[in-house]
């Protein structure tokens, strides 16, 4: 089974990073850009076919690992 | 003094600090690898010191703070044993839960490396007691992620209850923006947990400790946690 979490900042939290690259999207003359946050994604493949095991275990995995969520929130999907 | 230097794949500064510890308190430190399970018996100091943990992978001292070894320090502060973090270890504290709120990338997105200065909120404590409140200290930086943030409730409650104890500041001790080499959050450097026993600080006073380095000025540090590990003996 394959799954994908996606950690994203929390609103109002300072992205430096996103900041950058809105200034280089503008400068490089993409159109439209109103503003960019930076995230990360994780494809995780999981070995049993269980789905409620599959999101219990990818909620640990992300609470105890992937996302610091004093700054940032993640969703977990499971995509077959 | 009975340190223990935590090493973890990625950290550089291990030994400048082992250097340090020997030079001010006179004793050996252990160094201690981060798969074990327990720390030395007897130990009343440990020490999580700079570098590059892992890397930087995933976020700056993430994969660190669920090292083994980790647990054991947890246990160990949590009787209120010392703990002292410095730069990565700063950030390897914070993500362990030991020390609240995080280390972003510095405001202007620039690595700095130069030197510091750095006022000295109070003397009262373990971990400043070789200064004098007010004291302003020159120490280096290293750093690309030290831009301290937290909650607004966390920051008042640190502020309150007086857990910052270095901050960003001029040569005469005045504390702005301009000073405020990475964006911190009111120009923290330095923080202690509420028991007063961990500290997590970004800059390096490890290596202002000789006059060869230029400066001493970290010494007052160290000096400190020996007068106050030999009282407590």
């Amino acid at each position: 089974m394959k799954a994908r979490v996606t950690v994203t900042l929390k609103t109002g939290i300072l992205d430096p990073q996103g900041k950058a690259i809105e200034g280089a999207l503008k400068s490089l003359g993409v159109d439209g850009v109103a503003s960019v946050r930076q995230g990360k994604v994780f494809d995780i493949e999981l070995a049993g076919a269980d789905k409620v095991k599959a999101e219990a275990a990818l909620k640990d995995a992300a609470d105890k690992l992937l996302a610091n969520t004093v700054i940032e929130n993640y969703r977990v999907e499971l995509i077959g | 003094m009975k340190a223990a230097i935590l090493v973890f794949p990625g950290i550089n500064r291990e030994r400048d600090m082992a250097r340090a510890l020997r030079l001010i308190s006179g004793s050996e430190p252990a160094m201690v690898w981060h798969a074990e399970t327990a720390l030395p018996a007897g130990t009343d100091l440990v020490v999580v010191p700079g570098g590059f943990s892992y890397g930087d992978y995933l976020r700056c001292g993430a994969i660190a703070a669920r090292a083994p070894v980790m647990d054991a320090v947890r246990d160990y502060a949590s009787k209120g044993g010392l703990v002292l973090g410095v730069c990565n270890g700063f950030q390897i504290l914070c993500e362990s839960g030991l020390l609240p709120g995080v280390l972003m990338r510095n405001a202007r997105l620039k690595f700095i490396c130069h030197d510091v200065h750095l006022r000295v909120e109070r003397s009262d404590t373990p971990f400043t007691r070789g200064y004098n409140a007010g004291q302003v200290i020159r120490v280096p930086v290293a750093h690309g992620e030290g831009n301290y943030e937290a909650d607004e409730e966390t920051i008042k409650r640190l502020e309150g209850e007086g857990r910052v104890l270095y901050r960003y500041c001029s040569a005469d001790g005045v504390v702005d923006e301009a000073h405020n080499i990475n964006g911190a959050a009111h120009s923290i450097a330095g923080i202690v947990n509420d028991g007063g026993n961990v500290l997590g600080m970004m800059p390096h006073p490890e290596n202002h400790v000789e006059d060869i380095m230029g400066c001493t000025d970290g010494r007052g540090l160290f000096a400190g946690l020996t007068a106050h590990l030999e009282k407590a003996a």
